[in-house]
């Protein structure tokens, strides 16, 4: 059998009676011929797409799903150009195969912009080769012919199912070039489609990495050292080997870790373990953190990210400086699922199953760990609660996996909500400082950003808007290595950065009795007609959901008693324009509304993409508000949701959530529309109260504000 | 370790537990009913609602010998075909994201609508502000809960 593909084709083969097509993850090698007797089970459920001969088609989605709604979007693409019927597609989650998939991560909201268009050609080739094969039986030319909901249809109207075709299909030579349809011509994006995983997730059947079960398969918490900085002295466990249903107490690399037939007696034995920590050296705490903070601040040493022009020259000259600095605090992810994972370790292999958006670096971590080749780890993917950054990192896959080694049994280990909120990998402490300068007619002339943080590496992003719009630039950043462990959060940096950025142009604008919507399109019009440096956004998209959230919000006009903020925000290649409005009513602040305006390009599923820019409005006003974790004796004092105040059902404004569908290919939205919210809030406040907030969360900061929501 | 006879979802069940365990963890652990989930173990984010004799309780806080003698509903048991009002309701306004939180989220509402078929948004906002969920799906989630009350009545 030959087949003619292009470098995104893996294969396209006759399998018991259907058709399968692949990827090829290393996009520009040579083709590959896989052999009929090669074509086996593991070809099947690994591979992208699969047509029956009783016409059902399975598409399966490589990516992690942590609520994104990627699985739904990713079929919706292939669906859409083999011209299926939607009700007739099952989606299933793969699991991890490099050999097949490439980029099987969720991060960066960068699996739609990535997958775009080798997911339409896996879609097209199909296509292609079924009505090819509907060709030849009919003895008719190809472009006579057609298809619609997973028939090819000819000019008599007469109909082949695909399943009919299948076998045909499959020896179909495939051209260099698979057209693909035209925007137009698109039936399944742009509607509104329901997520592929309702049906499970509504009657409690959908299997969360925490409901995966194996027979024989023990339970284990751990107990980690209570502050950063502490390691293992010692610990008794007579007690706890004493409660029914505690199997044994162990410990490795300074954490103590309870192996047991349930959870239950599990979290009873935590509570009668006797261990002894020690204090290598000074532990972390608020106090502590504000010096290191100021000592950044004024001493660095700051790294340099980006200049433009002699920023110096131009404070100097300046008509008027503004000056700002903003603070924000380590965060906790808390999805609603906490960490967990299962692992069966054997002597040369291992089988993974649990939650996490990077399971090839699992794969990678764990072969190292245990010193057992990766072709002998599985990676199975579950369904996941949430993740916002938090299974970006597999350190609870790895203890997992180093627990079931050393107890030599499959296990499958659980944090508990006060050991997700108190086991690190938050996000870093940051605190920025902004300095500006003007002229007499109120055009900023030089701008400088400070960026110094808690392990946050590069606390700036350089490139941001307004850079590129204004002369003279300076960027620099500093950083602390702190014991207190982070890790990327929903918009790493820009999930604070926004708002202090957004707030700060909005004091530029005040300062420069200039409009902040008005400033900001004077400030595009010159990066589109004399750009200062690299840029990295597209002025012109940017301009446009300025004005069109302009419009919709009646910016300028509110009525009276309400109170308009904006924001604006270029992030992870979507653009995203905010207005909140807040209402006063007899000295007291309430957030009525937020409108947003989003370009992501083509927007894929009405209802997958409403739900992120809901969700993420909802995550950006709720850890402005209340987001806070306090350090003492290098532990945070916040351990679960009854002091770690995230939003509710009854805090939620009205949202007006429109999309600039101007048919550019797609780009992500799990992130984008969070990073302004902030911003936009915090200049509403500041519209309502004439005060201006620098430091989240905003409910301490102001108790004026504090039931803003 | 002692042994229980518990009515979940129409079923009697015998369960060989310590008498402190809380009804999440032998629900998940023992019966194999996860659609229950464990969000915060102390009441709060509401993950692990299940109805006892109708009334929404925090399944995560209730020892086992609580529920003795009294019927208990899991997500599981709330309809025989998925068909229950809220869900239908759920599912038509594509409430989850994530999904974590929608079992407990759902059981709180049905509980509600048997209680109160028509309540005003206060009374929604009431209920439903026990609940968390991280993905902040709550302006469907109030959708659903009106949309659920109407296919009641149908």
């Amino acid at each position: 059998m030959k087949n003619n593909r292009r470098d995104f084709l893996k294969n396209m083969l006759l399998t018991s009676g259907g058709l399968v097509i692949g990827f090829n993850s290393l996009a520009n090698s040579d083709a590959e011929i896989i052999s009929m007797e090669n074509i086996k089970d593991e070809l099947l459920s690994n591979a992208f797409l699969t047509i029956d001969s009783n016409n059902i088609i399975t598409i399966f989605s490589p990516n992690p799903e942590i609520g994104q709604g990627i699985k739904t979007a990713f079929a919706v693409i292939v669906a859409e150009e083999l011209d299926v019927d939607w009700e007739k597609v099952v989606v299933k989650q793969a699991d991890l195969d490099i050999k097949r998939f490439e980029r099987q991560l969720t991060g960066g909201s960068g699996a739609i912009k990535h997958s775009w268009e080798r997911l339409r050609k896996a879609g097209a080739t199909g296509r292609y080769a079924l009505v090819a094969a509907a060709a030849k039986k009919w003895n008719v030319s190809a472009t006579t012919l057609k298809t619609d909901k997973g028939f090819v249809i000819n000019d008599k109207g007469e109909k082949l199912s695909y399943g009919e075709l299948v076998n045909d299909a499959v020896s179909v030579e495939i051209p260099k070039e698979i057209p693909l349809k035209s925007n137009k011509e698109f039936k399944l994006i742009g509607q509104t489609i329901k997520s592929v995983d309702n049906k499970t997730v509504l009657t409690g059947k959908a299997k969360y990495g925490m409901d995966y079960k194996q027979a024989g398969m023990l339970y284990a918490q751990i107990v980690r050292p209570q502050g950063f900085g502490q390691t293992l002295k010692d610990f008794d466990a007579t007690e706890a080997k004493k409660i029914d249903g505690v199997i044994d107490v162990i410990s490795f690399k300074d954490k103590v870790a309870i192996i047991g037939k349930s959870n239950w007696p599990i979290m009873k034995a935590r509570k009668v373990l006797t261990i002894n920590w020690t204090n290598t050296k000074e532990l972390e705490s608020d106090q502590k953190h504000n010096q290191i903070f100021t000592d950044l601040m004024k001493n660095g040493p700051f790294e340099l990210r980006r200049k433009d022009g002699d920023v110096e020259k131009a404070f100097a000259e300046a008509h008027k400086i503004i000056e700002a600095e903003y603070q924000c605090p380590f965060l906790s992810h808390s999805p609603m699922e906490p960490m967990n994972f299962f692992a069966d370790v054997k002597k040369d292999s291992v089988k993974l199953v649990g939650p996490t958006q990077t399971p090839q670096s699992a794969q990678n971590q764990v072969s190292k760990l245990l010193n057992i080749p990766v072709e002998n780890i599985t990676v199975e993917l579950t369904k996941m609660g949430g993740g916002f950054g938090r299974r970006l990192n597999n350190d609870y896959a790895l203890e997992a996996a180093e627990v079931s080694s050393l107890i030599k049994a499959p296990v499958k280990l659980m944090w508990t909500r006060e050991d997700d909120m108190s086991g690190g990998i938050y996000r870093p402490a940051v605190r920025y400082k902004f300095k500006a300068s003007i002229d007499k007619a109120g055009n900023v002339t030089g701008f400088a950003l400070k960026g110094v943080g808690l392990n946050a590496g590069n606390s700036t992003r350089q490139d941001n808007f307004p850079v590129g719009a204004i002369d003279n630039v300076l960027v620099e950043s500093a950083d602390y290595k702190s014991d207190i462990t982070t890790g990327p959060w929903r918009a790493p940096i820009t999930n604070f950065l926004a708002y202090a950025e957004q707030a700060f142009i909005d004091e530029i604008a005040f300062a420069a009795g200039k409009d902040p919507v008005k400033l900001r399109l004077e400030l595009l019009k010159k990066a589109i007609e004399k750009p200062v440096g690299k840029i990295t956004y597209e002025p012109a998209r940017f301009e446009k959901v300025i004005t069109t959230v302009a419009e919709r919000a009646k910016w300028g006009s509110a009525k009276k008693g309400l109170h308009q903020g904006f924001s604006v925000y270029f992030s992870h290649n979507s653009y995203v324009a905010q207005i909140a409005e807040v209402e006063m009513k007899k000295g007291k602040p309430t957030l009525k509304k937020v409108f947003a305006v989003t370009d992501c390009g083509i927007v894929i599923n009405q209802s997958g993409a409403r739900n992120q820019i809901y969700g993420a409005i909802v995550d950006g006003l709720g850890h402005a508000m209340y987001g806070n974790l306090n350090f003492e004796n290098g532990a945070p004092k916040q351990t679960n949701f009854d002091q770690y105040r995230l939003i509710r059902f009854n805090e939620v404004p009205e949202i007006d959530a429109y999309f600039v569908d101007n048919g550019i290919d797609p780009t992500g939205l799990g992130e984008p529309a969070l990073p302004p919210t902030g911003g936009a809030l915090a200049n509403a406040i500041f519209k309502a109260t004439g005060k201006r907030l620098y430091k989240q969360p905003f409910a301490q900061e102001d108790e004026k504000v504090a039931e803003i929501l | 370790m002692s042994e229980y006879s518990l009515s979940i979802n129409g079923k009697k069940l015998k369960v060989d537990v310590s008498e402190d365990t809380p009804l999440l963890w032998v629900l998940r652990d023992t019966l194999d009913l996860t659609g229950t989930k464990y969000g915060c173990g102390m009441a709060q984010c509401g993950a692990c609602t299940i109805h006892i004799d109708g009334m929404p309780t925090r399944s995560c806080v209730t020892p086992v010998t609580l529920a003795i003698g009294k019927e208990i509903t899991t997500i599981e048991g709330l309809s025989e075909n998925g068909d229950h009002p809220v869900q239908q309701a759920w599912d038509t306004l594509d409430v989850p994201q994530c999904g974590f939180c929608q079992s407990g989220q759902m059981m709180t509402a049905a509980a509600l609508l048997k209680e109160n078929p028509n309540p005003d948004e206060e009374e929604i906002s009431m209920a439903m502000s026990a609940h968390i969920c991280r993905c902040g799906t709550y302006h469907r989630i109030n959708e659903a809960v009106k949309l659920a009350a109407k296919l009641q009545k149908r």
